[in-house]
């Protein structure tokens, strides 16, 4: 296997909350220890529940804020810090689209000024280079160079998302963080920027991390997908694989939660209870007051990510009981 | 089986522009309708209108009977014993329709004093009885906290719970699980359908997501720039989905098992409800339109037992879903 482009090793961030106006402020710890690593040109999925820490672990692996304890490397060198030169450099090898196009763009300046700010901003090439180039990219998300001089309000959804797209393309990053993308748009909408990603990806060897809470998508586009829950990876694996054989039992009750069309509810798990507050992180495994299996040890130990087999790890007591005792 | 709700021929348009153009709908007792379609395809404007909630300003024509009676531009103390008694409507931000200055107790007890014959004490016992019955834990105690005291799905089982004050015959979901997580959503379907077994209630389940729809309703409506465009019992539809917008809907969905495809996009977008296509609204984007889909609009017909499509090009649509070349 080719060299990680992207590499975090135990990366944590907390913050600090306060509860009430003169409430002690509490340490919530939104990523906890977490590792991964992405090959050139291939995607990892990273899915979880709101609170699980997706969002925070994008940003840190984007450099976007730095880690408390860990570390980020990017093609092997760590990253550098904020503000320099050379993180200025580095960031234009990496970007990062979000959920809300509209946010994401300024409603007063046309869309083909704003896909050539990054250009101005990092100096490439003479004006009518930039321009030739805005041309290019907006051909490239399948829009005409006459959708340029539009404002963001004379667009609809999908086609501000692939405003979004081509900017962040602009500088020919080799690294993209999507932070649920596709979340705000329609179904139909959702397959034509799906389809889309995975084009351009394949034509400029993009490495992507695809965060969602959408199980479809996530499987659509990733090679490896990690399940997030509270902060930690439980689970982590080849995306069809973990899908169709999901051993944690919170990635078991995710996948079983998902609905699909043709199939009616037989066998559904449920889980009881709510997603439990970051702020408050149960003791043990963090899944275990709504874990269907817990046993008395998942209460004050926690488990940790270790390899069950092909390449697959889960962090979780019965999982790997069940393969030390197929070893055994 | 006598209607429930019957809807015929309703149009809504805002300030001259049409956004709802004639919906056909019927419901009996006790029955799930999923109503599935993209953002300002008039799902939900179809329900505001039959209900009289839409601003003064909606133009609003067509006929809305309950149980026989016309409630369409009824008086407002009518209505009035219609929304909340008879049909009840949930929607998808639970956090915004509850007051945050009032108590749970304060809220649910509003909404049975004004439907139901209780006094006093019985109110209470009923509001922690309806508590009880959506899931809350410790429902007495919990009577007394504030909306920002409860998560988002405990909210929405409040929600449930408010609906539920009236003994409706009828309960509206709007998007009730959009604004949750994946485990969440599962634990409030599952509410929405045991309370609905027990109580013997009807259901309409608006959602912009097929998988909700497929497993939680008898039946599904397409919906469509403003006209549903197939109906069908939901096993049928998504095993044999006839109008190419239906086809394109559930092909544009990206399989959860089995091999990996290219998912079949939609070209296009929706259209603008004030530039409408002449004809068949779905022609522009339509693999299979031909020069006849530009001249007039479909209207919704039947196809087979307790199916129905609005698409003069239904049987090649059908041919070309077995793969058959078309003509």
């Amino acid at each position: 296997m080719s060299p990680p482009l992207v590499e975090a090793s135990a990366i944590s961030r907390s913050y600090a909350m306060r509860s009430g106006m003169f409430g002690r402020s509490t340490a919530v710890h939104a990523v906890d220890g977490v590792s991964l690593a992405i090959a050139k040109g291939e995607t990892l999925g990273l899915v979880g529940e709101s609170g699980s820490g997706k969002s925070t672990t994008g940003r840190i692996v984007l450099g976007l804020e730095p880690p408390d304890r860990g570390e980020v490397r990017f093609q092997g060198k760590p990253m550098a810090a904020p503000g320099t030169t050379a993180w200025r450099a580095q960031r234009a090898r990496m970007q990062m689209i979000f959920q809300d196009p509209l946010g994401a763009l300024d409603r007063r300046l046309p869309v083909g000024t704003q896909i050539r700010e990054p250009l101005d901003i990092h100096g490439v090439g003479t004006p009518a280079e930039r321009e030739e180039r805005v041309r290019e990219l907006l051909r490239a998300v399948e829009l005409t160079p006459a959708h340029g001089t539009r404002y963001p309000g004379a667009l609809s959804g999908g086609q501000r998302q692939r405003i979004v797209l081509a900017r962040a393309l602009a500088t020919k990053p080799d690294f993209l963080v999507c932070d649920e993308p596709v979340s705000a748009l329609d179904v139909s909408i959702q397959a034509q920027v799906v389809n889309l990603l995975a084009d351009l990806q394949a034509q400029l060897s993009l490495t992507l991390l695809f965060i969602s809470h959408d199980l479809r998508v996530v499987r659509q586009i990733s090679n490896v997908v990690a399940v997030m829950y509270l902060g930690r990876i439980v689970e982590i694996g080849s995306a069809d694989d973990l899908f169709a054989r999901p051993e944690h039992p919170y990635t078991q009750a995710l996948v079983s939660a998902s609905p699909a069309p043709g199939r009616r509810s037989a066998g559904r798990i449920v889980l009881s209870g709510d997603p439990p507050n970051p702020a408050a992180r149960p003791q043990g495994c963090a899944f275990h007051p709504r874990c269907p299996r817990a046993v008395a040890r998942c209460a004050s130990e926690v488990p940790i990510l270790a390899a069950v087999g092909g390449n697959r790890q889960v962090a979780c007591h019965l999982v790997m009981g069940a393969a030390t005792r197929d070893a055994a | 089986m006598p209607q429930l709700i019957s809807i015929a021929g309703l149009s809504v348009a805002f300030s001259g522009v049409p956004v709802l153009r004639g919906v056909d709908l019927a419901l009996q007792k006790g029955e799930a309708l999923g109503l599935v379609g993209e953002s300002g395809s008039g799902k939900s404007v179809t329900w505001l209108a039959a209900l009289g909630l839409l601003p003064r300003h909606a133009q609003v024509s067509g006929s809305v009977r309950l149980d026989g009676r016309e409630i369409l531009g009824a008086p407002a103390p009518e209505l009035d014993q219609v929304r909340g008694g008879r049909v009840a409507m949930i929607f998808q931000d639970p956090a915004s329709a509850l007051n945050p200055v009032l108590t749970i107790r304060k809220q649910l007890c509003e909404a049975l004093a004004l439907h139901r014959d209780l006094q006093g004490n019985a109110v209470k016992a009923e509001a922690r009885r309806l508590l009880d019955l959506v899931g809350i834990p410790d429902a007495g105690r919990r009577l007394e906290a504030y909306p920002h005291e409860f998560s988002g799905g405990q909210i929405q089982r409040i929600m449930i719970a408010m609906a539920l004050a009236g003994n409706p015959d009828l309960l509206i979901a709007d998007e009730p699980t959009t604004a949750l997580d994946a485990t969440i959503q599962a634990q409030i379907l599952e509410l929405l359908s045991t309370v609905r077994r027990e109580l013997g209630m009807a259901m309409v389940l608006i959602s912009h997501d097929l998988g909700v729809v497929a497993e939680n309703c008898d039946r599904v409506a397409v919906m469509y720039a403003g006209r549903i465009v197939e109906e069908a019992p939901s096993n049928q539809l998504f095993a044999d989905p006839v109008h190419p917008y239906a086809q394109g809907l559930i092909g544009a969905l990206p399989p959860l098992d089995g091999p990996r495809r290219r998912l079949t996009a939609i070209p296009g977008t929706v259209p603008d409800p004030a530039h409408m296509p002449s004809g068949c609204a779905f022609a522009p984007r339509c693999t299979l339109a031909a020069e006849p889909c530009g001249l007039s609009a479909p209207s919704l017909a039947p196809i087979a037992d307790g199916r129905a499509v609005a698409c003069i090009r239904a049987e090649a649509s059908r041919r070309a879903l077995l793969g058959i070349a078309a003509e």
